[in-house]
């Protein structure tokens, strides 16, 4: 297999190494343990491989990628008898969709290393794996295609291995509720979805998002599928006030799946900025939308953090924090989008995309790590409450310092990475609005607090329980989230100007989108 | 692009590397500052216990705050926004839905009135 090879069928093989790999683990699972675990770490070492290579390919060719599965040439997405619309599963990789797909590679990297001697006691292990293999089939799947139906395919993949993995540890039957949840809220949701695609599938005879977007009219249909599509993917997302399942969801499943969940819910974020700039960016009043993305933000940000202040549970604290979090980046890309087509879009707009979208990956890493770290605790003490935790710090060292430099990291305080997306966030805000900027800053201080509160609780005091530190693939799978938040901590602009301004010019260019998939896609 | 260079914001910079260079300055600083101090200091004798008007000091174990009471006046001063958010984290699946379906109604009504031409 040449180079070139691997290069042009590199959307494909990112969803078919992890695909192949899920249904290999319960065979292979059959004969070895051992055997097993290897399978699994080359597959999402694998995946992750490939994903960088998509991201650099798209970062050198400064244009997306388009490939046409079953198609000959691979990316010939509008054939010569099609009558002009573009046919067949259309994968359609931009800087956004490359920088998504590298950020959920990275943390299942991350969570599968972990699992392996997190997960070594519980029972039905290949199940395990072959979900985990499959929730990241469905992330991958969601923020490589071009097609809305095939969208929603890879979304309930998502969703179904998502919810089966927060049942996983059945705890006496609350984790299987939390699942329960989880499933019911999602395929509402992905009906509504669902519904929505059927109405622009009805208007105009398409289902590829670029087609879509250059017949769309804007109807009055449209704009409930409109409503439909936002609404939906900010639940899925964790907005506030349809966030209920999260702290349930995030706070019953195993360490490495609530770190998995957090990108799970930034691919339907990314499904949401999708559709608002690509699909109806050119014809909608972006400025509605743009509010609509930052009145979410601002709740996600305020509520999501006071409740986690009141929280006990150290993961259904975290769960809150993420939807804080969340907050942050419907604030920063929401500004983007109301200020879109505007001269304030060139003076701030674009640098709180950025901004938002820096968060993105800044937040998938110290999140994730968090919720590593609060699995590590778990495992020792066996409880998830902080009233019962202490003095952790004494024997469980480099826990300790993993989750102070993610909790330092999620509060902003330099020179971690959650200090520079924050950053840009705060000073491109304040010119659009000050007030949502300086709510913006309070929220962080309340942030800081109550990780102060997490940190207190368990690591700080005597010693109350005799525990030791985490076996070496844990400690190996929370090394790798740090090297990232300690990386574009120190060197923001490597973020910055390889993955994240491309992934915010992308998005906010919708007929570059547009013409590559309508010119052919070569 | 430097990658040591500054990270360009909409209204200045920020260099996380001379950011850098100043914290370990100022830690050297603090560490030299310890270095003068009182050095018949002994760790675990009588000199490190809080005097407690004679009394002697209660067993760390109960001292320690718990989770539970940190932050206790926070909350407290805010009683009315806390316990109007804990009543609607019901943990009802049927509000879950019903907050959604709510949502969406009003997102409707929003784009339909102001979504565009």
């Amino acid at each position: 297999m040449s180079w070139e090879y691997l290069v042009n069928h590199s959307p494909a093989l990112i969803i078919i190494v992890p695909l192949l790999a899920a249904f290999g683990t319960p065979l292979i699972g059959r004969f070895s343990r051992k055997a097993m675990y290897i399978w699994i770490i080359a597959s999402l070492t694998l995946t992750e491989i490939i994903a960088i290579i998509i991201l650099h390919t798209v970062y050198i060719s400064g244009k997306p990628m388009v490939y046409v599965m079953g198609a000959n040439p691979y990316n010939m997405a509008v054939p010569p008898d099609s009558g002009g619309i573009p046919i067949r599963i259309i994968f359609t990789v931009d800087a956004f969709s490359s920088f998504m797909a590298f950020v959920a590679s990275t943390v299942a990297l991350a969570g599968g290393i972990y699992s392996i001697s997190c997960e070594a006691q519980q029972s039905a292990q290949e199940k395990y794996y072959a979900l985990l293999l499959l929730m990241l089939v469905g992330m991958l799947g969601m923020v490589l295609t071009g097609d809305l139906f095939n969208f929603f395919v890879f979304l309930e993949i998502n969703s179904l291995a998502s919810a089966a993995l927060v049942s996983y540890r059945i705890d006496k039957g609350l984790a299987v509720e939390a699942a329960f949840k989880y499933a019911i809220i999602s395929s509402i949701g992905a009906l509504a979805f669902l519904f929505g695609i059927g109405i622009l599938y009805g208007e105009y005879d398409a289902l590829n998002m670029a087609m879509i977007a250059s017949r769309m009219k804007f109807t009055d249909l449209d704009k409930i599928v409109m409503a439909l599509f936002t609404v939906t993917l900010g639940m899925k997302a964790g907005a506030i006030p349809m966030h209920y399942w999260v702290p349930d969801g995030y706070g019953k499943a195993p360490g490495a799946i609530s770190a998995m969940l957090v990108t799970a819910s930034q691919a339907s974020l990314y499904g949401l900025f999708r559709v608002s700039f690509t699909v109806f960016g050119l014809a909608a009043n972006t400025a509605t939308l743009g509010w609509f993305i930052i009145m979410l933000g601002v709740l996600s940000m305020f509520v999501g953090v006071t409740m986690a202040l009141i929280q006990h549970d150290i993961k259904r604290l975290m769960a809150y924090h993420a939807i804080s979090q969340t907050g942050y980046m419907l604030l920063g890309v929401g500004v983007g989008l109301a200020t879109l087509g505007t001269a304030a879009f060139n003076q701030y707009g674009l640098a709180a995309m950025e901004g938002g979208i820096f968060h993105i990956i800044n937040h998938a890493m110290y999140k994730g790590l968090l919720f590593l770290t609060a699995g590590a605790v778990i495992y020792r003490v066996g409880t998830s409450d902080l009233n019962k935790m202490g003095g952790l710090a004494h024997t469980m060292k480099y826990t300790t310092i993993f989750f102070m430099i993610g909790a330092l990291s999620i509060a902003g305080i330099p020179p971690f990475n959650g200090f520079a997306s924050k950053l840009l966030i705060y000073e491109s805000v304040y010119q659009f609005n000050p007030v949502l900027s300086i709510l913006a800053m309070i929220v962080s201080i309340l942030t800081l607090a109550s990780f102060v509160k997490v940190f207190h609780s368990a690591f700080m005091g005597p010693k109350i329980h005799d525990v030791k530190e985490v076996p070496k693939s844990m400690l190996i799978g929370m090394a790798i989230l740090t090297f990232f938040i300690i990386l574009f901590g120190l060197f923001p602009n490597i973020a910055l100007n390889y993955l994240v301004a491309p992934a915010a010019k992308a998005l906010a260019n919708p007929l570059g989108y547009i013409a590559r998939v309508l010119g052919g896609g070569a | 692009m430097n990658p040591l260079g500054n990270f360009t914001t909409p209204s200045g910079f920020w260099n996380p590397i001379l950011w850098l260079l100043v914290f370990l300055i100022l830690l050297l600083l603090a560490y030299l500052i310890w270095k003068r101090g009182e050095e018949s200091y002994k760790r675990g004798t009588m000199q490190t216990d809080p005097f407690l008007s004679g009394y002697g000091p209660e067993s760390k174990e109960a001292i320690h705050v718990r989770a539970g009471n940190i932050y206790w006046g926070f909350t407290r001063a805010l009683k009315g926004y806390y316990s109007f958010l804990r009543k609607i984290h019901t943990g009802i699946i049927n509000d879950y839905v019903g907050w959604y379906i709510g949502i969406l109604a009003l997102m409707l009504l929003l784009y339909l009135l102001w979504g565009g031409s």
